[in-house]
């Protein structure tokens, strides 16, 4: 395990970890519009953080607690008497100020709260990486089990009614592993941008693909070449990682775009 | 005969307030039962009380064991983020092979379609890969929600003759919505009208008699619209017994 000793290989393997869970999520996230419950739940979960420092758990328990916490209030919340984005907005935001004054009042403790804000990737351990793909398998298979069920339930709730399909189960089964996503990625990106790499390479897979499961995997290969190249763009131009992974997201969602606009140019 | 569902006395509220009350109904094997009535009226909740996505506050709804429903839901918004063709769509959430895809598909009418992106097609074609789909299953029962909104009036009626072949082929029971009070299905061999609670019942081959009828029905449908003019100007305050006039015209 020597090839594990060199700390950029483990960052590019934690991103590589990442980008292949976020990316299926992330293509669901796109479709059912959800792009704002991603940030909320990402949001919420600096104050898992500050709750698992105080208690003296695991910072991966206390993000998964709370992200499931936020995931499933913001569910429940959902359609009685306000606007789901206002919804969001006021929890987003205001579980991030919690988070954060949490913090604040965590004494003796030295935190680096930037490590959790935009990632810390060049610091990922062994252990971390443990967990990173321990999740990120978790997800997939998850995602990969429930595919089919996932797929009708986005497109229409009585179309999988009429199949027996209960459709807030699955919005549940898609609640858990955006839950575990943001637990996975914390290390990596940070809460801030979270929602980044959920959606940017899905959205960058759009033009190419024809079917959902190619989307999602060309979503994958799209996130595995932003946290890569991200990363050695990082180290050469001396940048914090996890910003420069997202902005490598979005050149290559810039250019997606384009090709895509200029491919519907040709056809017509 | 048994019949593949049954709904006694089935009230059903959204949010405090009461949609259906006491619908008592029952589809037969093979019969086409069309439910109209003006919007809000809940037809729509009725026919999602009949799928399971509703509750009812009281009252049964009772499906045949093992009952195979195909629905066509009133209208399906596909994001265009979502890349989707014919052929995916219809696999889903159970992959269905390719001979038994085109099948469907041409018995809906939309056989050439399989590689179109959905987001890309329109009303009409639309509707046949809804139909196709819900006939993958070998339906006992048919459910379509308002399957021809949007659809011009021969759309329409194309897809009324269409729905009509399908029976005739499958021998499934139809249960259809239609929010058009006075177009409905000739082959209809029942209509209910429907205003938070059944107003009546008939056949439309007795309305198709009347000269409303004949002096409103177009000569370009080929017999597949029929008219059944309803007036819906009188009080339902008493909420009990229902043997208002036009029930008996409906029967004449």
């Amino acid at each position: 395990m020597t090839l594990l000793d060199d700390f950029l290989i483990r960052a590019a393997l934690a991103g590589i970890g990442v980008a292949l869970a976020a990316a299926p999520l992330g293509c669901f996230v796109v479709w059912r519009r959800m792009a704002y419950f991603g940030d909320a739940t990402a949001h919420a979960s600096i104050l898992g953080v500050a709750l698992a420092l105080s208690f003296d758990v695991s910072v991966f328990a206390g993000v998964l607690a709370t992200a499931l916490a936020m995931a499933t209030t913001v569910s429940a919340l959902a359609g009685r008497g306000y606007a789901m984005d206002t919804l969001l907005g006021v929890l987003a935001h205001s579980s991030l100020a919690f988070g954060l004054v949490a913090v604040s009042f965590l004494q003796g403790v030295r935190i680096d709260l930037m490590a959790y804000l935009f990632g810390d990737i060049l610091a990922v351990g062994r252990a971390d990486l443990a967990v990173i793909w321990g999740g990120a398998v978790l997800v997939l298979v998850l995602l990969w089990w429930r595919w089919p069920a996932l797929l009708t339930a986005t497109l229409n709730p009585d179309l999988a009614h009429a199949a027996g399909i209960d459709p807030r189960r699955e919005q549940m089964v898609l609640t858990i592993a955006l839950a575990l996503v943001v637990a996975v990625a914390i290390k990596v990106v940070g809460v801030l941008l979270i929602a980044a790499m959920l959606l940017i390479p899905a959205a960058a897979a759009r033009p190419f693909a024809a079917t959902p499961e190619r989307m999602a995997v060309i979503a994958g290969l799209l996130g595995m070449v932003a946290a890569t190249g991200g990363l050695q763009l990082a180290f050469v131009l001396d940048t914090p990682a996890g910003p420069s992974i997202v902005c490598l997201a979005a050149g290559l969602f810039a250019a997606s775009s384009l090709t895509g606009l200029l491919l519907q140019r040709r056809r017509s | 005969m048994n019949s593949l569902i049954s709904m006694d006395g089935l009230t059903v509220a959204h949010s405090g307030n009461t949609v259906l009350s006491g619908v008592s109904l029952s589809i037969a094997p093979g019969e086409i039962v069309t439910v109209v009535g003006p919007n809000g009226s809940g037809k729509s909740t009725l026919l999602r009380s009949v799928i399971g996505a509703l509750k009812p506050s009281r009252g049964t709804v009772t499906r045949a064991p093992g009952l195979r429903i195909g629905y066509v839901p009133q209208k399906l918004h596909i994001d265009a983020t979502l890349p989707l063709t014919v052929r995916r769509f219809l696999s889903l959430p159970e992959r269905v092979s390719d001979a038994r895809a085109s099948e469907a598909l041409i018995q809906a009418g939309a056989g050439d379609l399989a590689a179109r992106q959905m987001s890309g097609l329109s009303g009409g074609q639309f509707q046949r890969v809804l139909l196709a789909r819900a006939l993958l299953c070998n339906p006992q029962l048919l459910i379509l929600d308002e399957a021809t909104q949007g659809l011009d009036q021969p759309g329409s009626a194309a897809f009324y003759q269409r729905i009509e072949k399908v029976r005739q082929d499958l021998g499934c029971a139809v249960l259809m919505v239609s929010h058009e009070l006075h177009v409905v299905m000739a082959a209809s061999d029942r209509v209910i009208c429907l205003n938070g609670h059944v107003c009546c019942e008939g056949a439309p081959e007795h309305v198709a008699s009347a000269p409303e009828y004949r002096a409103l029905f177009g000569t370009g449908t080929q017999g597949a619209l029929a008219l059944y003019r309803h007036e819906h100007n009188h009080s339902h305050d008493h909420g009990c017994t229902h043997d208002h006039g036009h029930q008996h015209e409906a029967a004449e």
